[in-house]
């Protein structure tokens, strides 16, 4: 693995093996203050295009903050204070001028809990393409969405029929469906599943593993053997810092940092 | 049963002589003295009783006079009831009387009431609860809007009196008394709204701003739906209160004898079914006591109604969920 990441990733440390571009989001030197406490310290990370990362760390360890950074869904914190900078294809989300409400359409995201607004299912794919003044045909873009989040055959006698209706695993796919319908570029996960059963996990695995050939995919997650089979890199993070980043294989069968090896060796977290 | 009988069922328990030499025992519980404890269960199982039957006699209080009440009402009035008591103006003559003015009052005011009250109790219940920064300001003016629900009804209708009648130059009218009612029934409806958009969780509203919504779209097509069964339960309670209120229409200038219906919230002069009620209440003789019992009545029937509308709102908004 060590030779792959000398001869194709430009290295910044000797722990953080930043992949090959092109580089879809990238954090430089940013740092997140919930009043005085510190919970991102400077951390600077490149995500590349239509590849899948996760962001592993104990809980507290500020993954799940950084991944909010991406979206600006920090905003919606008080007392939450972004420094440095968080770039989407190259450009300062936290500069003036910047929308977050823009923002938010372009990059995704499925929440630790499925949280589908209490409506049909129909209901749920339309609200984002509505707002966002979506002309086209309706129907067509609820189908494809849903196919999309592998959800469609499941309900497609039911479209009238509640969100709540349907189970854990499905409504979480549904959310998928949902973030998925205003086209998003990238799609940020915290930890969407979480709150699953095995099985719902696996399907929600696939999908992620699908999901990479059109969108770059960010995944926060507790579980290891996660983070280990959907990403193609990991990001080790540890009370607020990256500690180690790089391709999968590579951090889970040889890490660098004591640390690191300490975590997923599950000696700690 | 005596209070020092040692239960000597417990594991590991020993007679005092034993104990006092303290660290030998292998478990802790060997080491208490049972007869420290006293149980008395007999004597504790009689104040469980003795409570739940105070309980139930203070239930039965509430209950027993209000069914009285309603009795005594109904027996009273009832024979007074019909078409023409509802069609029928204030008269000396108790036999022709009736309540057309004041139920057309009652239900002006309560409209009136109600499109005052409802957009400034909820708008501001909205920009609380979804808009307003967490500062000292914020916390001054939630703090006020409790405060407010609690100042006695006839201190509304001074404000009434100064503010609408006088200074706004309503005069004696619908509108006034309107207002007045909107005034008195606007902390409770802000309350209670700012209780029902608590209740609608965090992750929808996170969930409608991740798919690019301004907070506008959020509240206008997550939150607000989801509140408004609450919304509207309190804002009929709080009406319900509004409908039934005197002593603030009486600083507006409700009149006692109405014999023309108001055509329009400014028309000079007006009387609610409280206030009728109150002025007959007054007068001597059978004849009008029965009258007011009868509007009674009919004042309760009009709350019934109104309960009952909130109830299926909620379970109608409820329901589509």
């Amino acid at each position: 693995m060590s030779t792959h990441a000398s001869t194709v990733a430009e290295s910044t440390t000797d722990s953080i093996h930043t992949p090959p571009g092109p580089h879809e989001l990238e954090a430089r030197a940013l740092s997140v203050l919930y009043g005085e406490t510190r919970a991102v310290k400077d951390v600077s990370i490149k995500i590349p295009d239509r590849k899948v990362v996760a962001f592993i760390g104990p809980s507290g360890c500020g993954k799940s903050t950084l991944l909010r950074c991406f979206n600006r869904m920090n905003d919606l914190i008080p007392g939450a204070r972004v420094e440095g900078e968080a770039l989407f294809q190259g450009q300062n989300l936290y500069e003036r001028g910047v929308d977050p409400v823009d923002v938010r359409r372009r990059i995704g995201m499925v929440f630790q809990k499925p949280n589908p607004f209490p409506k049909s299912i129909h209901d749920n794919i339309a609200f984002g393409p509505r707002i966002n003044g979506y002309s086209g045909d309706m129907g067509e873009l609820v189908e494809r969405s849903l196919r999309q989040a592998a959800l469609w055959e499941e309900v497609k006698d039911r479209l009238d029929a509640s969100a709540l209706a349907l189970s854990g695993g499905q409504q979480q796919r549904l959310c998928i469906a949902r973030a998925l319908a205003v086209e998003p570029e990238v799609l940020l996960m915290d930890e969407p599943a979480s709150a699953l059963d095995p099985i719902a996990t696996q399907k929600i695995e696939d999908l992620i593993y699908e999901l990479k050939r059109d969108y770059t995919v960010v995944i926060v997650t507790h579980n290891m053997q996660q983070a280990a089979r959907v990403s193609d890199y990991t990001a080790f993070l540890y009370m607020g810092e990256l500690v180690e980043y790089g391709a999968t294989k590579g951090i889970f069968t040889n890490p660098r940092e004591d640390r690191t090896e300490a975590y997923i060796t599950g000696r700690f977290g | 049963m005596s209070g020092r009988d040692p239960r000597s069922d417990a594991p590991g328990a020993r007679s005092p002589a034993t104990q006092v030499d303290g660290a030998a025992g292998p478990h802790p519980a060997a080491q208490r003295d049972p007869n420290q404890f006293a149980p008395r269960l007999v004597g504790r199982r009689r104040w469980g009783v003795a409570f739940q039957v105070i309980c139930l006699v203070a239930t039965l209080v509430g209950v027993v006079v209000l069914a009285l009440l309603l009795v005594d009402i109904i027996m009273d009035g009832a024979g007074r009831l019909s078409l023409a008591f509802l069609d029928n103006f204030p008269s000396r003559f108790a036999d022709r009387s009736g309540v057309k003015p004041a139920l057309w009052g009652s239900a002006w005011a309560l409209l009136l009431t109600v499109v005052i009250a409802f957009p400034l109790g909820v708008g501001t219940a909205i920009w609380l609860e979804e808009y307003a920064p967490d500062n000292r300001f914020t916390r001054l003016v939630e703090t006020n809007i409790a405060n407010l629900a609690g100042v006695p009804s006839i201190v509304y209708g001074i404000l009434g009196l100064a503010l609408f009648v006088r200074a706004m130059a309503m005069g004696r009218t619908l509108l006034a008394a309107g207002a007045t009612l909107a005034l008195l029934i606007l902390p409770v409806i802000v309350v209670a709204s700012q209780e029902a958009l608590k209740a609608v969780p965090g992750s929808i509203r996170l969930g409608a701003y991740a798919l690019g919504a301004t907070r506008w779209e959020a509240v206008r097509y997550h939150v607000f739906p989801l509140a408004l069964p609450g919304i509207l339960t309190g804002t009929i309670l709080a009406l319900s209160r509004a409908v039934g209120e005197t002593a603030p229409v009486i600083m507006v200038g409700a009149l006692a004898f109405m014999s023309y219906v108001p055509d329009h919230p400014l028309d000079d002069g007006f009387t609610v079914l409280p206030f009728q009620l109150y002025s007959w209440v007054a007068k001597p003789g059978a004849d009008f006591q029965e009258l007011a019992a009868a509007t009674g009545i009919v004042l309760l029937v009009l709350l019934l109604v109104m309960n009952g509308g909130a109830i299926y709102l909620r379970n109608k908004f409820t329901g589509e969920r």
